[in-house]
């Protein structure tokens, strides 16, 4: 049997990069550095990592926490921060009620403590800056969005990059305060004087899509599953080719 | 041991069922799938396999349902540390279709693909001995399209990323071919009772 096997549809999306397995597999050592409040359900959480292998805008990794009697829990967590070489990384939770790991980080969590981290795991969302990219995300989904935002600012790239973020209200709003010009917000719960309130729809996305650069955008969702499934079907509906959508759900 | 100060986690008990660092997810059904949903309706359904067979044979939804049934009850397992306890899954056994293609002795995996092009890697021996299924129902009622209705790929004892959703044929082989996610870091055969999440694992 020769050759590589082709699937019968256009498929999704291949990966964008060679995941390195080492780095996939081991477990490093990270040292909470700084906490930033976001929102009042959100913060930030700047991590050193000395040993990290560095990372592409969109990457997620791991974390470990272990109890004393060897318990430990697990979760994945997309980077915040833009790829950098000062061996930090940041992530960005959502203080999810009830939750195990995100409560800790919410509640204990203080600068000189200490975590597991492994990754960057997964190249399927990643986005080295080389297209042009439509982001679409929701509450702590734009987490990995960000990180896009902020590698190409820091990187002057001129690729045409727009985001489109939805938060229940301009004080839930992860990041407002970095937004710029390539910003689309939407709220679904209260807004300011003069801003619709209501869920994204076809009116967000089609002046997106109307404004194509050359080459199409590829698109990139993230956010809980209803999210995700709402707003792909938006782009699919607006004409964005199933094959160019990416989707990171978080559970 | 890195234990993490204050971190006791959630009050647990020693559960045999829970591979290690997975915890029960309870009622929850996350959907974890990197493409869009299609919609595929059962009559636009089809599931093929070929390869390295004797009788390389496609079925459609009426013929597969043809087949002798058969069901799975138990738990699943998620890469992301989510595993489900007492799913139901009703549909047929793999076994009933390699039984009419007959792979070849030089066969070893297989490529499971999805209607989207989504593909898995798995040995062939995980796929065989009543330890997976295609199946159209969970819990009683048609597998839903986010879970990979109207068919998806129901191999319970790996990771759920092995289980391809809106499954659409498997190509037999004599070699590994990575699929999706294995070729996106993760490993490639994906036991949860080892741990085997990344590749390297
Ligand atoms: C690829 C990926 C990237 C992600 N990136 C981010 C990110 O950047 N930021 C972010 O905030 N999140 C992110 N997530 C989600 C994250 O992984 C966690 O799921 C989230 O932080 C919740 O974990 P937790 O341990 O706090 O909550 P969990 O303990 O897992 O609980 C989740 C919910 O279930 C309930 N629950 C579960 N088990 C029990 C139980 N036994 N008893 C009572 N209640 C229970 C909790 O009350 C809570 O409501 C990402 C997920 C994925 C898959």
């Amino acid at each position: 049997m020769t050759g590589t096997f082709v699937p019968p549809t256009r498929f999704a999306v291949p990966g964008r990069i060679a995941v390195s397995e080492q780095a996939a597999s081991q477990w490093q050592t990270a040292t909470v550095t700084e906490i930033r409040r976001e929102t009042p359900r959100a913060a930030t959480f700047r991590l050193a990592v000395p040993g990290w292998p560095g990372h592409l805008p969109g990457q997620h990794l791991m974390v470990r926490l272990t109890a004393e009697d060897g318990y430990a829990a697990q979760r994945h967590y997309s980077i915040a921060s833009a790829p950098d070489d000062s061996g930090h990384v940041e992530l960005t939770l959502d203080h999810v009620e009830g939750g195990e790991v995100s409560g800790w980080f919410h509640t204990v969590a203080r600068p000189g403590d200490r975590l597991e981290v492994r990754g960057p795991v997964s190249g399927f969302f990643a986005w080295p800056g080389d297209r042009p990219a439509l982001l679409v995300g929701a509450g702590s989904g734009v987490v990995p969005l960000m990180s896009m935002i902020r590698h190409h600012r820091a990187r002057n790239l001129t690729v045409p990059l727009r985001l489109l973020v939805s938060a229940r209200s301009p004080e839930e709003l992860v990041y407002a305060r970095e937004f710029g010009a390539e910003t689309t917000s939407v709220f679904t719960r209260s807004a300011p004087a003069g801003t619709a309130v209501g869920r994204m729809a076809a009116a967000h996305v089609a002046p997106l899509l109307a404004e194509q650069p050359p080459g199409g955008w590829e698109a990139y969702v993230c956010g809980s599953n209803s999210f995700a499934e709402h707003a792909s079907r938006l782009l699919v509906t607006a004409g964005q080719p199933v094959d160019r959508i990416r989707i990171e759900r978080f559970g | 041991m890195n234990t993490t100060r204050g971190f006791t986690g959630r009050p647990r008990v020693a559960d045999p069922g829970l591979p290690p660092g997975q915890y029960d997810a309870g009622d929850d059904w996350p959907v974890l799938s990197a493409e869009v949903t299609p919609e595929l309706a059962p009559a636009d359904w089809t599931f093929r396999v070929d390869g390295l067979v004797a009788e390389p044979r496609t079925w459609d939804w009426e013929e597969a349902h043809r087949l002798p049934p058969s069901a799975y009850e138990g738990a699943i397992h998620c890469v992301t540390s989510w595993s489900k306890f007492g799913v139901r899954f009703a549909g047929v056994s793999l076994d009933a279709f390699l039984d009419v293609v007959r792979p070849h002795e030089s066969a070893t995996h297989a490529v499971a693909y999805s209607h989207t092009g989504y593909t898995a890697s798995l040995p062939l021996a995980d796929l065989t001995g009543g330890r997976a299924w295609i199946a159209w129902e969970c819990d009683g009622r048609p597998l839903a399209p986010e879970h990979g209705g109207p068919a998806r790929l129901v191999v319970p004892h790996l990771y759920f990323w092995k289980s391809a959703k809106w499954i659409a044929g498997l190509r037999i082989l004599d070699h590994d071919e990575p699929g999706f996610w294995e070729k996106n870091g993760y490993h490639e055969r994906g036991n949860p009772w080892e741990e085997q999440r990344y590749s390297g694992d």
